[in-house]
């Protein structure tokens, strides 16, 4: 009678989620297999289909160690990211504790921050970065990124002028991640604070002891968030590259399929790198 | 005296700084702040409003450099040609409604399958529907692409619409996560009420959850709708040339620029593309996101606290 019950709700279930199953196999589990087989292939379109020849690594060897061009983009990829993922997921968290200040007005601060998860798409930041508008003025006088780059050396001056140049990327990219900052914060408890407050810990000991470590689990979400958002984002160097690949007859569909796996496997690492970090200081705190 | 002048000065410290760090002089830096930081966050469209109303002698003028002389609306009306504005715009709208009401009626059966019931092997399935989140769309789209080719689908909107009725979506799978997280927080001794009753799993569902979920259906729709709208990559290489999106023409903006528009070189400079045409498309290109947004703005910014994502 029992397994009976359990039975039918697993079929009742599975009545709910069939279509995700298949949609799944179809959709997502297949095209990955496909690409995969690709990656290994010499793909060539022909009239009546698509005609694969075996070539063992031949595309992989090919996009790691003699395309220097793909090479490049992808190392820059991941230090970009690297760099960016954490400086987003401050800033998100500095700007959501901002907010989280009682004041008259604040909702209006809110609804303008996130304003550019809504109109944000590829050609229009591209249109405002060919114009000039993403930079403000003055930025450059009050620091000359020549002069940095004297003084400095090189991989780190490359990386502050990039940080200079793209503080829109931070501000823009960092609207959902507030938000769910900002939901963590106002789940925390008052009377904690208070308790600590009576027994002697500053404003910054108890964010530090209190607040931080209770949005553990929100910074692990936003690095996610974060890494996949910059990933998948149409201006990426890297998509650039894959898609161009995939139109070039020189290239070929077995390149860019061989591209597109080296790439999701670098944000793998990627993430996997980002998500170790900030478990660790969970545990040395 | 001396007695009279402390306790001034205490009053105007606690008016000042507070007990808790929530006094005046606190308040005011976090205006300050928040202030500028909202002015950075703007500039952008601030620019692009400003340089979207400029003649071509504003812009060489080094005197003009943010406000126009006038409100020159010919950019504009060389901009909403270029991108054949209410055409591309009527398409926009279908091709993200459509797949965002699709995705979002998938995404809540589909979450509601995942959240009531015992289902063997669920955490692995479960597991697989957060993996299509971190999967990159480039890897799955080629196969995709001659999946459709071969069916003829090409440069037909069931491109979008069919990946997303089976839960396969443009991130699909965190639309997943928002109803089950929802359907989650829906009490269980409601349905069992229901259940005793006599009602099945599938009128539970439809007379009982689903209205208690609006939120979460509204909070879907819109994040979808605007995703899909913003989408280029796919856009791109499913729609074809049949069907447009706004951001594709803006991508594409110079080009037709220069086909609509020849460079005559005997004219004056006034007819080549200059940036105040530009801004004009790209404003033209976000004008009906923010009409959108300024509607259902609230729905946006409580959408976090209201889904649940962040966990109880």
């Amino acid at each position: 009678m029992k397994i009976g019950y359990r039975l039918r709700e697993a079929l009742t279930g599975l009545s709910f989620i069939w279509i995700w199953i298949v949609g799944f196999l179809v959709f997502t589990c297949y095209p990955l297999i496909r690409t995969l087989i690709f990656s290994f292939s010499e793909v060539k379109i022909t009239a009546d289909g698509i005609k694969t020849t075996y070539v063992g690594w031949q595309n992989y060897r090919r996009a790691l160690f003699l395309d220097v061009n793909f090479g490049d983009t992808v190392i820059g990829y991941f230090v970009e990211t690297l760099v960016l993922v954490p400086i987003i997921v401050v800033f998100a968290l500095i700007v959501s504790l901002l907010l989280n200040v009682k004041l008259p007005g604040k909702g209006l601060f809110r609804t303008i921050y996130f304003l550019p998860v809504i109109i944000t798409s590829g050609p229009v930041i591209q249109q405002l970065i060919d114009k000039g508008a993403v930079s403000l003025p003055g930025i450059q006088e009050i620091i000359e990124t020549s002069q940095l780059q004297d003084s400095m050396p090189g991989v780190l001056a490359d990386l502050i002028t990039f940080l200079l140049t793209s503080f829109i990327t931070i501000f823009w990219f960092s609207g959902v991640q507030m938000l769910i900052f900002l939901a963590g914060l106002q789940k925390l408890d008052a009377s904690i604070y208070e308790a600590a407050s009576i027994d002697g810990a500053s404003k910054w000991e108890s964010f530090w002891k209190l607040t931080l470590p209770s949005l553990q689990a929100m910074i692990l979400v936003n690095v996610v968030y974060t890494v996949i958002m910059q990933s998948v984002f149409a201006l990426n160097p890297v998509i650039v590259l894959i898609q161009k690949a995939l139109f070039d007859p020189a290239q070929g569909l077995g390149y860019s399929a061989a591209m597109a796996w080296i790439y999701f496997l670098v944000m793998l690492v990627l993430l996997l790198v980002l998500l170790l970090a900030t478990r660790q200081r969970k545990s040395t705190r | 005296m001396k007695a009279i002048h402390r306790s001034v000065m205490d009053k105007t410290k606690r008016l000042l700084f507070g007990f808790g760090g929530e006094g005046a002089a606190f308040k005011i830096v976090v205006y300050f702040l928040l202030s500028l930081l909202g002015f950075i966050y703007l500039y952008p469209l601030f620019f692009m409003v400003t340089y979207s109303f400029m003649k071509t002698e504003d812009l060489i003028n080094p005197l003009v450099t943010y406000i126009p002389t006038g409100f020159f609306m010919d950019n504009f009306a060389r901009a909403t040609e270029v991108m054949d504005y209410l055409k591309t715009l009527r398409e926009n709208v279908m091709v993200s409604f459509l797949p965002a009401v699709l995705q979002t009626l998938s995404a809540a059966v589909i979450g509601y399958g995942f959240a009531r019931f015992r289902i063997p092997g669920k955490p692995i399935l479960f597991a697989l529907v957060l993996a299509t989140f971190i999967i990159p769309p480039q890897i799955t789209m080629i196969p995709q692409f001659l999946m459709f080719k071969d069916l003829g689908l090409i440069g037909s909107i069931f491109s979008y619409l069919i990946p997303a009725a089976f839960g396969q979506g443009l991130k699909s799978g965190l639309f997943i996560l928002i109803f089950y997280q929802f359907f989650k927080t829906i009490p269980k001794a409601l349905e069992e009420a229901a259940q005793i009753d006599g009602a099945g799993a599938y009128r539970i569902f439809l007379r009982i959850c689903v209205p208690m979920a609006t939120p979460a259906f509204i909070i879907s729709f819109l994040f979808s709708m605007v995703w899909y709208w913003n989408e280029t990559l796919l856009a791109a290489l499913y729609l074809g040339d049949s069907l447009s999106t706004l951001p594709l023409e803006l991508q594409n903006f110079a080009a037709t620029y220069e086909k609509l528009f020849p460079v005559d070189p005997n004219a004056q400079t006034g007819r080549s593309l200059n940036e105040a045409i530009s801004m004009a498309g790209t404003f033209l290109n976000i004008i009906p996101l923010l009409v959108v947004y300024f509607f259902t703005q609230r729905w946006f910014v409580e959408s976090i606290e209201r889904s649940g994502i962040t966990g109880e």
